[in-house]
């Protein structure tokens, strides 16, 4: 039984008023039942009795009818779950991401931090558009074996769009602890971007040495790890099929899932209650392994494939079953490298390129070859000379992601990011070579 | 029901709204899965609850809970009333609605079979066969199928008078097949991708789609695709399918023409549009053939953007978008329309569910048929050089709706009206008044389809709409393809 929920408030802006301001409280009860190999789910926001009597039934009778399913194990009981700790790669425990001082955040109080932010529009003459929430959640695990987990987390965040008539500027943050969030600042960046890329010219497409800010990565990097699943290999939908155990990256690159990690966010079970476990993805570019749900691991270690895939066992990522996809990593780390640079040197040290602050509408072109599409948005400049001279027109790109990891010429400390293309990450902004923007827009 | 959301209506006009709704909303929905002959997920779900939405001290206040005892409705509605003080702490003007005359109303989606009372074993046993007929093609290594049934029951009830009950039904059913070999992922979908083809229809559309009958031609097609030739760079004459034209129609009209992003609401998000108010009845958004409306009535068709009233009570309308290639309209709400001078909400306001706010978006934004018969095949024989696409593969445009990429499935090259070759990962970009100016063919009513897309993400936070297409298959000249795979 999962139960899930909890109570979201969102105040938005634009036009330098508040026109939306929303807030609703709501937990949802799903009840999977097992009948011989057979199983199926059946969930409810109902907690009377007579709800929760009839989500049981509906859970069963669609059980009982489906074919029995010979890779379904038994629910794990809590020594199982927690049998996948590995202490080499484990921190003790994730810190707490509770924090009283988000809860209590009110409808006038996020009134009062738009209005800075508004008064931030105002004094450079612009319009602001964005939100402010806050958030208070709950994911708890039950089973007839014992299992027994239990989650809460807050989640305070801040969006900001400021407009100039012909360019804009953006920046976004969120933290479980709104004392982390300091909405004037967010808003000063966003209003200086967009003066600084007012009146934007056009360049031509082409390959440029790119600037890609930390939201900017991780929107278009996070659509590499559906990939990272053993379920995607034995689909041979992943285009890490053939290619785990070979260098598929730059140097530079390691990457994990740790959902342990200070800055990250989340639930520490999956949706079996195995424990997560931190892993290393990608060490010095090169693919190292992909995580597991139980059932995924037990049909990996009797495919063909068993010997070409790194280790093989449960690690903690799997979706409540049943489901067709199996897991998937949702912690993502990039680490820290060697040498790392600001913002500042890699703009410092580029004769031509340009810097993005975000992306928007990436989509997949080419499953394999891992390319994908999508636009520059709001804050996008050419560097000439190490220094930013001016705004240019916004350009499509339709770039491999596996080229763009091998071409990562410097980064900087990884931070807590947020995009709107992918999940949140802890990432690195990054200097790229060669690229490929392949057509300009109007704006 | 209509006593609980009464109640709220009572408690937030008392606490000081000057305007109030309540929407109470019970959603059942039924998801069934297969993967290379397994059952995938099979889950039903349902949820209930009451949301609130009022105009306190001239701005907008919405709260919404799933608790419905007397208590927890109080709360509700106080809290909204709450909510819309802090909104007035940073406005400009009092929020001003449209007049819309009361109305009390009952309504269902016209369904022949109620899609939940089909056994479970009956629609699994029909996924597994498509399955089989899928796998049953020496290359195919992934074969998913779908089935979805949804019901929504809403009652709404405004401070106005208005009594509203609603019971919508959608049903949506697809499969994709997938072929590994060397390098390269190959895949084809039938009737469309992501989900294939959705209505507000009852268990009638499955029976309809001819789901079975298809399956080994398009798992034929996905391997074959790896011996096609791939797509060529250039530029070239191309015949868009209908589910395709559909995700164009979505993507570069419809999102364009929503009011909220026009005026800036959806900025930080979703973006604005390119269609700014001096362009209404001026700009020349496509050639003359290009008409093309927003339609929510039911004579439209069984589109997943049909209703009897939106989630803000205002009647189902059809409103005149393109006219003969001019840009004629808006996507409104009564907040909205009379920034564009209108008296009247286009209607056009809908809700996820019951947590969450109503706002502007796409009813069956539909591209009407062309008047002279003309059918697929004449139109291919009718084009010297060119390239036919199916069904998406991919899809992306700008945030204001100008620049936009498209890749599909399968594409076939035309040469002296006849299909000469299959031709792999198609794609054509463009900007979007370019493009629809560049429209010289549109089929007749016969292959014009009313496709669903269910998947419409927008707003903060986000939510997930069902809206209609309707399209016959069309030609456009001189369009710019293959750049998807330009200096990879």
């Amino acid at each position: 039984m999962l139960i899930s929920g909890g109570r979201f408030a969102l105040t938005r802006f634009a036009n330098n008023i508040i026109h939306q301001n929303v807030e609703d409280e709501n937990h949802v009860v799903s009840v999977r039942t097992v009948f011989s190999g057979r199983t199926a789910r059946a969930a409810t926001n109902k907690f009377d009795d007579e709800s929760l009597r009839r989500v049981v039934e509906s859970s069963e009778a669609l059980a009982r009818v489906q074919h029995p399913d010979p890779d379904l194990l038994p629910m794990p009981d809590a020594q199982e779950a927690e049998s996948n700790a590995d202490p080499a790669n484990s921190r003790v425990q994730s810190p707490s991401r509770y924090f009283a001082e988000t809860t209590s955040i009110t409808p006038q109080l996020r009134a009062e931090g738009v209005k800075k932010i508004v008064n931030a529009a105002k004094k450079h003459q612009l319009t602001t558009a964005g939100i402010f929430s806050s958030s208070e959640s709950v994911e708890g695990i039950f089973n007839s074996r014992g299992l027994s987990k239990w989650h809460t987390q807050t989640l305070a965040e801040v969006s900001i769009t400021m407009l100039a008539p012909d360019s804009s500027g953006w920046q976004k943050a969120n933290s479980p602890n709104i004392a982390n969030l300091d909405p004037s600042a967010l808003a000063e960046i966003a209003a200086t971007k967009a003066i600084d890329s007012a009146n934007s010219k056009e360049i031509p497409a082409g390959k440029y040495t790119v600037i890609l800010e930390p939201a900017a990565v991780l929107d278009i990097v996070g659509f590499m790890f559906w990939d990272y699943s053993g379920m995607a290999i034995l689909d041979q939908r992943s285009f890490l099929t053939g290619r785990i155990g070979s260098k598929l990256f730059g140097e530079n690159i390691t990457i994990w899932d740790d959902v342990t990690h200070p800055l990250q966010t989340g639930c520490p079970f999956d949706g079996e209650g195995m424990r997560r476990q931190t892993l290393p993805l990608v060490e010095n570019g090169v693919v190292r392994r992909v995580v597991y749900a139980r059932a995924t691991a037990e049909r990996m270690k009797r495919s063909e494939q068993k010997d070409k895939v790194g280790p093989i066992a449960p690690t903690g990522h799997g979706f409540p079953l049943p489901n067709e996809m199996g897991e998937m990593p949702v912690n993502i780390v990039f680490a820290t490298p060697q040498n790392p640079r600001t913002l500042a040197q890699m703009i410092a040290s580029t004769e031509r390129g340009v810097l993005v602050t975000r992306l928007w509408y990436i989509r997949e072109v080419d499953p394999y070859e891992k390319i994908v599409t999508g636009m520059t948005r709001d804050g996008t400049f050419l560097i000439e000379d190490g220094k930013l001279q001016q705004g240019v027109r916004n350009f499509r790109f339709n770039q491999s992601l596996i080229h763009m990891l091998s071409n990562v010429e410097a980064m900087s400390v990884p931070v807590r990011s947020s995009g709107e293309e992918s999940f949140d990450m802890v990432v690195p902004a990054m200097k790229i070579r060669d690229f490929n923007f392949t057509e300009v827009t109007k704006f | 029901m209509k006593q609980v959301a009464n109640w709220a209506l009572n408690i937030a006009t008392m606490r000081g709204a000057t305007y109030a709704d309540a929407r109470i909303v019970n959603q059942r929905s039924r998801a069934l899965t297969t993967k290379n002959g397994k059952v995938g997920s099979a889950s039903d779900s349902e949820s209930t609850g009451m949301s609130v939405r009022v105009i306190a001290d001239g701005a907008w206040g919405f709260a919404a809970s799933e608790g419905l005892s007397r208590s927890g409705v109080e709360i509700t509605a106080a809290r909204a009333v709450e909510i819309a003080r802090a909104s007035a702490q940073v406005k400009q003007q009092d929020v001003r609605l449209a007049p819309e005359k009361p109305v009390t109303a009952e309504w269902t989606t016209p369904h022949v079979i109620d899609p939940f009372s089909i056994s479970v074993e009956q629609n699994i046993a029909l996924l597994l066969s498509i399955d089989s007929e899928l796998r049953s093609v020496a290359g195919i290594t992934l074969a998913e199928t779908n089935l979805n049934f949804n019901r929504e029951e809403q009652w709404f009830l405004s401070s106005e008078g208005s009594d509203i009950h609603q019971t919508k039904y959608s049903a949506g059913a697809g499969y994709t097949a997938y072929a590994f070999a060397g390098n390269e992922i190959q895949k084809r979908s039938y009737p469309n991708s992501y989900g294939g083809q959705w209505q507000n229809k009852g268990y009638e559309l499955i029976d309809e789609l001819k789901l079975v009958q298809n399956a080994r031609r398009i798992a034929e097609e996905a391997v074959a695709l790896h011996h096609a030739d791939q797509c060529p760079e250039g530029t070239f004459d191309i015949i868009l399918d209908s589910s395709q034209l559909g995700l164009q129609i979505h993507e570069s009209i419809g999102h364009p023409i929503e009011l909220d992003r026009v005026l800036g609401m959806e900025a930080n998000f979703a973006g604005t549009s390119f269609l700014t108010l001096d362009k209404l009845r001026k700009l020349r958004y496509g050639s003359e053939l290009v008409n093309v409306v927003a339609d929510a009535r039911q004579e439209h068709g069984p589109g997943l953007g049909t209703f009897a009233f939106d989630d803000e009570g205002v009647p189902a309308q059809c409103t005149p978008i393109i006219t003969n290639g001019l840009f004629t309209g808006y996507l409104s709400s009564r907040e909205t329309a009379h920034t564009i001078g209108e008296n009247r909400s286009g209607g056009t306001l809908r809700a996820e569910g019951w947590n969450r706010l109503p706002m502007i978006r796409m009813t069956n934004i539909s591209l009407l048929p062309g008047e002279k018969p003309l059918t697929l095949e004449q139109l291919i024989a009718s084009t010297d050089h060119g390239i036919l696409m199916q069904t998406n593969r991919s899809w992306s445009i700008d945030d204001k709706r100008y620049n936009f990429q498209f890749g599909c499935e399968i594409g076939w090259e035309i040469k002296n009206g006849k299909r000469v070759r299959m031709i792999k990962n198609p794609s054509y970009s463009g900007i979007t008044t370019d493009f629809w100016n560049s429209l010289d063919a549109i089929c007749s009513r016969d292959e014009w389809t009313l496709w669903g897309t269910p998947n419409c993400g927008k707003g903060q936070p986000q939510q997930v709409m069902g809206t209609g297409h309707g399209a016959a298959p069309s030609r456009f000249r001189n369009i710019k393809v293959g750049s998807a795979y330009k200096g990879s």
